[in-house]
């Protein structure tokens, strides 16, 4: 396969965006990556979304965002697996440009979860739907389950659950496009309303609008364009049983090693060779847990790094989160995949602002679907 | 002989005591107490109902009787709260616990006497000779208008009969019944609670039945009620059943062990059944039992019992009533109960 | 309305039938058509034992519509003693006498309903015992 280049960027603020529809924000966030990429076509494009036919009644979105953008007849496909959506999204984009079957490809995600639909039940069917939900789990319960194992399994603590937020907040505070840019405490987290025991309403990514889109091409055009290209150095996916009961282990994400052992040995990388990492931070605990899968931390110590600041900008052991993660930034669930690939475009070109990692050379974006079904890893590469 | 060959009985956690309903709508508390001899009642959790109740005390029934599920012929519920208006509560029952499907399923009513009508039932079936084993059971989740007497009383839980003829526990000797049409206490389709004729209740309906039936079967079986170990009737309220015994001739002993109203409340369908597990419970072999139930409408089902020698085999094998009147209970407040009974009108 | 769905899954809901592997052992609840283990296709009925161990839980104190009126309410990942691991609610029991490694047996209660004039929807739920 040949490489993969990512060529340009754009985004839609992240929040509730009410005065927009699904339409408004896919296309605002399509044209400004096109206009960042500097192309005048595309050739396909995929768009990532958990649930549009349950948030706003809307299926078949390839074609829905073609018409809108104005680009039919290409080819245009919905990308879904869950919380994942994005990042799948990108990896059929990465496929196609690197098995050579288009130049140019537009990798996009979006939700629109604030018109009014019942988001706990559409997030809901991310999970096992006859064995989970039926019996009355909602995603904090699931994640709360996990945390609630890994507390007694490793000792992790309600105050280093604590830690996440707040270093992602303060990340996120330095993000124009975050949903909450305002920094919080550890107090104020473990004073937040229970949603799930352990876990409080500050332990959770928000309820979040927005979309985000990438252009995807190859080496040629990149060159043509004379962009500022960043290389895919590795693509990876993995799936694991559907209902956390159904998993080898409650607090290892089976789904987050697999798919982080195939994309360190594409990119015949070690997990200390990575630079900075976005991360799929749904709920605190998430992050937590994903440091340890991602080789970052021994298992059962990835509280204890994040309460000692080993994960964030300032201290440079692994920068998790930079952009804010899912938690200060927001999760509108098909576009979190997406944003997280802009986030290591933007600390790979040095264009990160006051977020910016130094040196940052070599970045992983990790997106995962319902609690832990489904993952998908890139590696990324500046100059 | 036929009889009862395995028995069971459930009563759910909850509590709700007489003087925190009392306080609730500015009654004397302790004036109810002793007026009604009711101390406290069940309440079904959110999560309970006349099948589910049934169900546990069904799994006990089965638990003590030992027998293969797939020869129960018949399973009848009664109740004055099944869960659906249309759509028998048996069988779910029989699917729960691998009855079936070979089986005669039908819900019965008859306000309070609904599962003695399914025990008589049940006991017929096999004594005809037309299947091994029937199941007769008494549950019910019932409603008590809130700020009415009734309200003190009317709770949940329900009791389980298999009837067969081998390795009987209890002997059923004499049956009998005394119907006539008595408008004491009724619902009408669509009203959410039941209605009463206040003490019209009494004497014209309750101890009329009661009386005419308890007379009737001494008569029938040629027996006095010092012949029996033990009396037990339909429980309303702690008083109506200790008179009725005293007017048939039965004394305090012998129907203290089934007088278990006062801590559990009305079961309705589920109150004399649930009196007569609690006998089983403790019973030796040879001890008689007198049951006479009462349903409004209005009607009563008289049975004789003789234990045998197989009780003793089967006692520990399943819960015991006084293990669940004393146990493990979770008392409500008033606010938690009327959620629970579903009394809060929701934004539906 | 899920009348056909809910009935599908009614032998497990209601008696927790399973499929075990003719090839490897394997009990799968809910019964498949592959053996996740060792890809073969035929199985035997079997019926989990309904009695567990306490893996992890939590208490959900912001239900979906569904079971808003319920909450706060216990629910937790159980190993019951065949080794098959399933999710269910824990009833009747205070959240704070909880703890990982208790015992707990299976009890048939009312899960849910199908809105006010829908079904009844049964299933198993949790004790502490």
């Amino acid at each position: 396969m040949r490489d993969v280049v990512v060529i340009g960027a754009g985004m839609t603020k992240f929040g509730e965006l009410w005065s927009k529809s699904i339409k408004d924000i896919f296309v605002e966030a399509a044209l400004s990556a096109i206009e960042d990429a500097g192309v005048d076509h595309i050739d396909s494009m995929y768009v990532g979304a958990m649930s549009p036919g349950l948030f706003v009644g809307q299926e078949h979105l390839g074609a829905v965002m073609a018409d809108y953008l104005g680009v039919t007849p290409i080819p245009a496909t919905h990308v879904e697996s869950a919380c994942a959506s994005g990042g799948v999204a990108f990896r059929q984009a990465f496929l196609e440009v690197a098995s050579g079957a288009s130049e140019i490809v537009l990798a996009g995600g979006v939700e629109k979860m604030t018109d009014g639909a019942d988001v706990t039940d559409t997030l809901a069917t991310a999970a096992d739907q006859e064995y989970e939900v039926y019996q009355g789990i909602t995603f904090p319960g699931l994640y709360a389950m996990i945390a609630q194992a890994h507390m007694h399994q490793y000792g992790t603590t309600r105050e280093q659950l604590a830690a996440v937020a707040v270093k992602n907040h303060r990340n996120g505070s330095k993000n124009p496009n975050a949903q909450f840019r305002s920094e919080i405490s550890a107090e104020q987290v473990m004073s937040s309303t229970m949603v799930a025991d352990p876990l409080r309403l500050l332990d959770c990514s928000p309820v979040s609008d927005g979309a985000a889109a990438v252009i995807v091409a190859s080496m040629d055009v990149a060159r043509k364009l004379r962009k500022n290209a960043i290389r895919v150095l590795a693509s990876a996916q993995a799936s694991d049983t559907i209902a956390l009961h159904g998993r080898k282990s409650i607090t290892t994400l089976g789904s987050v090693v697999s798919a982080a052992k195939k994309a360190y040995k594409a990119a015949d990388l070690q997990p200390k060779d990575v630079d900075l990492a976005e991360v799929h931070d749904c709920f605190t605990i998430a992050e937590i847990v994903v440091s340890e899968d991602l080789g970052f931390f021994e298992k059962g110590k990835g509280g204890e790094a994040a309460a000692s600041g080993k994960t964030s900008i300032e201290c440079k052991i692994i920068p998790l989160n930079t952009s804010g993660g899912l938690k200060s930034k927001g999760h509108p669930v098909g576009a979190t995949g997406i944003a997280q690939i802009i986030e290591l475009f933007e600390q790979l070109n040095g264009k990160a602002g006051a977020r910016q990692v130094a040196d940052a050379h070599i970045g992983m974006a990790q997106n995962m679907g319902g609690s832990g079904a489904s993952c998908v890893i890139h590696i990324l590469e500046g100059k | 002989m036929i009889g009862i060959v395995g028995y069971g009985a459930y009563l759910p956690r909850y509590r709700i005591k007489a003087e925190v309903i009392a306080q609730q709508w500015g009654m004397d508390p302790e004036a109810i107490k002793r007026g009604l001899q009711l101390l406290e009642k069940t309440v079904p959790g959110q999560d309970e109902d006349t099948i589910t109740i049934s169900v546990a005390a069904a799994k006990d029934a089965l638990k003590r009787a030992q027998i293969d599920p797939k020869e129960i012929g018949a399973v009848y519920i009664g109740s004055e709260s099944h869960p659906y208006a249309v759509k028998p509560s048996g069988t779910i029952l029989i699917d729960a616990l691998g009855i079936g499907p070979y089986v005669h399923v039908a819900s019965y009513e008859f306000a309070c006497k609904a599962g003695t009508e399914a025990m008589y039932v049940s006991y017929s079936h096999v004594k005809s000779g037309e299947m091994k084993y029937a199941m007769g059971i008494g549950a019910d989740t019932s409603q008590g208008a809130p700020g009415d007497a009734l309200e003190y009383s009317a709770s949940a839980g329900g009791a389980a009969f298999i009837m067969g003829m081998e390795r009987v526990v209890a002997e059923i000797l004499f049956t009998n019944s005394y119907t006539s049409d008595t408008p004491d206490f009724w619902r009408r389709e669509g009203e959410n609670y039941p209605r009463h004729g206040g003490r019209f209740t009494g004497d014209p309906a309750y101890f009329k039945h009661i009386v005419g039936a308890g007379t009737a079967l001494l008569e029938k079986s040629k027996m006095s009620p010092g012949d029996f170990k033990y009396a037990v009737f339909h429980m309303p309220n702690g008083k109506f059943p200790q008179e009725a015994g005293k007017r048939l001739g039965f004394t305090k002993e012998q129907m203290e062990v089934g007088w278990i109203v006062p801590w559990m409340g009305n079961t309705y369908s589920g109150s004399s059944p649930t009196g007569l597990a609690a006998i089983l419970d403790v019973a030796k072999p040879g001890d008689l039992i007198f049951m006479v139930s009462f349903g409004s409408g209005a009607g009563s089902d008289g049975f004789i019992f003789r234990v045998t020698d197989e009780i003793t085999k089967v006692q520990d094998r399943g819960v015991k009533v006084r293990e669940m009147l004393d146990h493990h209970k979770i008392h409500l407040n008033y606010g938690e109960y009327a959620k629970y009974r579903r009394k809060i009108k929701l934004n539906e | 309305m899920i009348t056909a769905r809910y009935h599908r899954e009614i032998p497990q809901r209601y008696r927790l039938e399973a499929g075990k592997c003719s090839g490897c052992g394997e009990v799968n609840f809910p019964p498949r058509v592959v053996c996740p283990k060792c890809k073969g296709k035929k199985f035997e009925t079997v019926r989990l034992n309904n009695e567990g161990t306490l893996l992890t839980y939590t208490v959900v104190r912001v239900g979906s519509d569904k079971f808003s009126k319920e909450t706060p309410f216990p629910v937790g990942i159980i190993e019951l003693n065949d080794g098959v691991r399933i999710t269910a609610q824990i009833a009747d029991a205070d959240p704070e006498d909880l703890k990982i490694g208790q015992k707990v047996k299976l009890v048939f209660r009312r899960i849910q309903e199908d809105g006010k004039s829908g079904i009844l929807c049964y299933g198993y739920k949790a004790v502490t015992v």
